[in-house]
């Protein structure tokens, strides 16, 4: 089955990002395919490389980037949403990219279920 | 939304012509106030972009998402942009399917006269139907 | 249509809970995770509606959310499923759509 993803809160104050990382790489491991993980709102700094959290802690946005290396996913920043936030092109962590809101909209038409995790 | 640069114009899927044949019922679910945070704001964003796509758009307003809609919202003088006026453009996006809670307007003492779109309003039944046959929820 | 329902806000302190068990229609699926779980505790103020809620309606709790909260798996009111995240998966892929009540 098809699943498309959306991530409305960044990665440090709620833990909505967290459980959409945790249902992305259980689908994954069932064999489902991921057709898209779309960012929006606070959703963008996910994709914010220069983030460093404390080393004891887990990084959402270097495992995104794994996700995105080890399996293809497709991850997808808002650029209405980034650009309100200071996100651009050279502080995006591997395997981000920075599009329109239309990939949301094609997401959910692609995919068999559009998941939102959000606050 | 048009009077800056932070919304994109709509932007058509790339190259599948295919993705113009499927109508799914979209429908964007707003439970949250304006203003005290951003989710209306970008919410309505998210709302023209899918009628941009064609798709069979509805728009529910319940709990304090109704105040989404409240006429004569002056945010200038608290240093924010109004933004409520885009509730009325959409029905030139041909997003006319505005639903509200009966319940959640009544609640809050509100009444149809309060708002500045025209809406349909479903009690609970008829709203728990409605919201039952859609194929993609967008909350926030 | 059947639907999967999540919530993920205390029904302590907001009423996604409430609004949800309101809307959702008989014989769909409301799962509960973040701080959602806590409506799942036996003995609250919630167990009453999560009773009612389970004549009508399947649901389940996300393990791994109750875990991390200090909530061992028998605190769960009666007629709530414990799931981890491949059971939350299964649950999003046998209901035709996923509403995230928020």
């Amino acid at each position: 089955m098809k699943f498309s993803i959306l991530v409305n809160e960044g990665p440090f104050t709620h833990q909505c990002s967290d459980s959409a990382y945790q249902f992305t790489k259980a689908a994954l491991e069932k064999g489902h395919e991921i057709f898209r993980v779309f960012f929006y709102y606070d959703g963008v700094n996910n994709a914010n490389k220069l983030a460093e959290p404390p080393t004891d802690d887990r990084n959402l946005t270097a495992n995104w980037s794994a996700l995105a290396e080890e399996h293809g996913v497709d991850l997808v920043v808002c650029v209405a949403a980034a650009l309100r936030r200071g996100l651009k092109d050279d502080i995006l962590a591997s395997g981000f990219r920075i599009s329109g809101l239309g990939q949301l909209i094609e997401a959910g038409i692609q995919a068999d279920r559009l998941v939102t995790f959000g606050d | 939304m048009s009077d800056n640069n932070e919304a994109p114009p709509p932007i058509p899927p790339d190259d599948d012509e295919d993705e113009f044949g499927v109508i799914k019922k979209f429908c964007y679910v707003n439970r949250k106030a304006p203003y005290g945070t951003v989710y209306a704001l970008e919410s309505l964003e998210m709302v023209l972009i899918a009628a941009a796509f064609d798709q069979d758009v509805s728009v529910v307003f319940m709990d304090d998402g109704v105040y989404q809609i409240k006429s004569d919202q002056a945010p200038e003088a608290a240093g924010m942009k109004n933004f409520s006026k885009t509730y009325r453009a959409l029905e030139g996006y041909d997003v006319e399917k505005l639903y509200v809670s009966k319940e959640s307007m009544e609640e809050r003492g509100l009444t149809t006269d309060d708002f500045l779109v025209d809406v349909e309003v479903l009690d609970a039944a008829a709203l728990s139907a409605l919201l039952a046959e859609q194929e993609v929820v967008i909350t926030s | 249509m059947s639907k999967l329902h999540t919530v993920n806000k205390s029904p302590f302190d907001r009423n996604s809970f409430d609004t949800c068990l309101t809307h959702a229609e008989d014989g769909s699926a409301v799962l509960l995770i973040e701080d959602g779980v806590y409506a799942a505790v036996a003995g609250g103020q919630t167990a009453a509606r999560i009773t009612e809620a389970s004549a009508r309606l399947k649901v389940y709790v996300l393990g791994p959310d109750l875990a991390a909260r200090g909530m061992a798996d028998d605190r769960v009111c009666a007629g709530v499923s414990v799931v981890d995240y491949g059971g939350f998966v299964d649950l999003a892929a046998e209901h035709d759509a996923v509403h995230s009540w928020l």
